[in-house]
């Protein structure tokens, strides 16, 4: 590691502030060599893999359906959209396509993790701002959340859910109840949330005009989903390429004007509330029927390649497969949103302070090991 | 009655009559009696420092819809002991390449310090161990050396993020000691002393007579500035967790974080008594009719209310940032304490 920071030139004002892997706002392992010049950022250099597991290379040892669990672990704040993209790239690759009782399904527990890792995130970046009590709100709600995932397939955090082809349970019988009241207390406690946040001084001072990323650098450096929204570039794969039955939801995409943290912050909040809408439509229109296509069980995809991507809490997640006729692949490539959100970073906090850095790292809401993988 | 004045007169009546006996001087008689005030006080605020740590966490944990501590006693009352005695056990760990003296006498400034100011704090009627005629300034002066054991902590340390800590505690600080000192100064145009115990005198036990009502705009700078004196949030820009993980004190282990952990809560409580000695008539009650409580129980509910409303702004707001902070002192409380001070010049002149 020391030659990493033996070459970077320093004048006598400026030093080097080694941020990280275990600092409180690095969320997780990130390491951050910062040059300052005082309380300055002068550059940020991200040091990253300090939680590769490499998962791409387990793929290529696993079957179709053996891999789905290891997907669970590329973003554990969301593991339920990595779950619905891996079945849909391997039902892409083998023209499968799941019922519409299970398309619907896979849309509830989707958007109920975007709730709950957008609360994470809302959780987390208050945290980063000195705030502590509205992180603790935010988990509350977001237990309500992982006691509907229990219910309906025993597990709180990584759920191996999905299956190719379908999902792996049905929901329970009182799980349409509990969920209709998750959203009618969750949509009164977002309004508490932006009662202590929205409109703060403190809060907007600390976020307006900080971080502000136009569109152009966004789309360079690969950033997508509510950290590109934030900008006001209207982009989402929901709407844009729609997969299950996203299509049929009535459901708007909030877009930021500014690009800074505050209008990362708000576009979330409202996500959460579009999220709740999503989830009531599909508990009316919930259709009848089986939850999981026949798939044969000694699964041999057609060789060829596919590429699928969706909209995950964080942006646009998405898996290239390369498949040769046998049981397992023989390439996955795995595109992850924090990845690319993390990127803008370096650009994003040159010449603010560390207290800055700070903000506008929890508002691009980076989930380390889906950086890593 | 339950007043502690009785108790001071009897514990004087003994003491000279055993003094007498012995045929020891006057002077043994005040060094023996100044001594046993010191170390009341001192057992005061070690019970008050644990009391207010463990009420912090359970003001916290209501504030989050939670329970905090509540394996140890009733409630958890005995949490802190726990901790503290935890704490004791540790191991002393110095950094290498640190300034060695100066990182052993931080902790002990920052403690030292916060015990010194309660020397002129009125507890009560007749509970006061040194009415000095400078009261005010003995405490804006002694309460100034936190900042010196911050600095000291951040330097020796050998840490970077303990020294961006201290450097911003430094600037801090300095910047609020003149609104802070400001804000005082209305009040002390009305009761014209700068003696704690007059003060107390001068505004009596009527409500309506207490300074916060003339000095509203005094007691709400006098609040916000002495807020950022503390390091409490919204500006604990020296030890900011996310930002600089713990600031000053992270090199600090075992009973040297300890000391500076129990003297910023002592210094909580050190506020809440000087606005409740200042602001809210001290230890007088509201009514006259209310003068069956002890005085110095109106004393500790005042300070503790004070300290309550500061626990308050802890769990609600997020942090400023520096350059804010300290623009909000040079261009909102400089100003707004001056208008006060002007304001109260011109009137107490009128009236």
């Amino acid at each position: 590691m020391s030659e990493m920071i033996d070459n970077v030139p320093l004048t006598e004002e400026e030093f080097l502030l080694n941020m990280g892997p275990q600092h409180p706002s690095t969320h997780g392992v990130l390491r951050l060599v910062l040059k300052m010049r005082g309380e300055f950022i002068e550059d940020v250099i991200p040091h990253i893999g300090y939680l590769h597991r490499s998962i791409e290379k387990i793929a290529e040892n696993r079957t179709y359906a053996q891999f789905m669990p290891y997907t669970d672990r590329i973003d554990y704040c969301a593991s339920m959209p990595c779950n619905l993209a891996w079945a849909l790239t391997v039902e892409k690759l083998a023209g499968i396509e799941a019922p519409p009782r299970a398309q619907y399904l896979r849309v509830i527990m989707t958007e109920l993790n975007r709730i709950a890792s957008h609360l994470i995130y809302l959780g987390v970046m208050s945290l980063d701002l000195g705030a502590f009590t509205p992180f603790l709100y935010a988990f509350r709600e977001r237990e309500m959340i992982l006691d509907l995932f229990e219910m309906t397939c025993g597990q709180r955090l990584t759920y191996n859910y999905m299956r190719i082809g379908g999902v792996a349970r049905d929901i329970p019988p009182d799980f349409a109840s509990k969920c209709r009241e998750f959203t009618r207390i969750f949509r009164k406690r977002v309004d508490d949330y932006e009662a202590i946040l929205t409109n703060n001084p403190i809060f907007l001072t600390r976020t307006k005009n900080i971080g502000v990323l136009p569109i152009k650098v966004g789309l360079e450096y690969g950033a997508s989903g509510p950290t590109i929204r934030g900008s006001g570039h209207n982009w989402d794969i929901r709407k844009a390429e729609p997969y299950s039955s996203y299509d049929k939801f009535n459901f708007s995409v909030p877009l930021g004007k500014n690009g800074d943290v505050w209008d990362r912050y708000i576009v979330r909040v409202q996500e959460m509330r579009e999220s709740c809408n999503i989830v009531d439509q599909a508990l009316d229109g919930l259709p009848e029927g089986e939850i999981k296509a026949k798939v044969p069980g000694l699964f041999k995809p057609p060789a060829g390649e596919v590429v699928m991507r969706i909209e995950a809490p964080r942006g646009e997640m998405g898996y290239y497969v390369v498949a040769d006729g046998t049981t397992k692949p023989y390439r996955v490539k795995i595109r992850t949103a924090s990845f690319g959100n993390l990127q803008v970073l370096r650009y994003l906090s040159r010449g603010y302070k560390i207290a800055d850095l700070v903000a506008i790292f929890g508002s691009l809401d980076v989930v380390l090991p889906e950086v890593d993988r | 009655m339950l007043e502690l004045s009785g108790l001071f007169q009897w514990i004087h009546a003994v003491a000279s009559g055993l003094f007498s006996s012995l045929g020891l001087s006057e002077i043994f008689l005040d060094i023996f009696l100044m001594t046993l005030a010191g170390a009341a006080i001192i057992v005061f605020l070690a019970l008050m420092a644990l009391f207010l740590i463990w009420w912090e966490r359970k003001v916290a944990a209501h504030f989050q819809d939670r329970l905090g501590p509540m394996m140890t006693g009733w409630h958890g009352w005995l949490q802190t002991i726990a901790d503290a005695i935890k704490l004791l056990q540790k191991e002393d760990i110095v950094v290498a390449n640190a300034d060695r003296p100066v990182h052993f006498w931080a902790p002990v400034v920052a403690f030292a310090s916060c015990f010194m100011v309660y020397a002129v704090i009125p507890f009560g009627k007749g509970a006061l161990a040194a009415d000095l005629n400078i009261g005010i300034l003995y405490i804006l002066a002694i309460t100034t050396f936190t900042v010196i054991s911050i600095v000291m902590a951040g330097w020796a340390s050998n840490n970077k993020y303990a020294l961006l800590g201290g450097m911003r505690s430094a600037s801090q600080v300095i910047s609020y000691e003149v609104p802070l000192t400001l804000s005082l100064m209305g009040a002390v145009l009305m009761a014209g002393t700068l003696s704690m115990g007059q003060f107390v005198e001068a505004q009596g036990p009527y409500i309506w007579k207490w300074y916060i009502w003339p000095q509203f705009l005094g007691f709400a700078i006098y609040l916000t500035a002495s807020t950022a004196e503390l390091n409490r949030t919204p500006f604990d820009l020296p030890e900011a967790e996310q930002e600089l993980v713990a600031g000053f004190n992270i090199e600090y282990s075992g009973m040297k974080f300890a000391m500076f952990f129990l003297a910023e809560f002592l210094n909580m409580f050190t506020v809440g008594a000087v606005a409740t000695t200042i602001f809210l008539g001290g230890w007088q009650p509201p009514f006259p009719a209310l003068s069956f409580i002890p005085s110095w129980l109106w004393f500790l509910g005042k300070s503790l209310f004070i300290v309550f409303l500061i626990m308050w702004f802890k769990w609600t707001y997020p942090r400023v940032r520096v350059d804010h902070l300290l623009g909000f002192a040079w261009k909102v409380l400089l100003p707004l304490s001056f208008v006060n001070l002007i304001l109260t010049a011109i009137a107490v002149q009128i009236f």
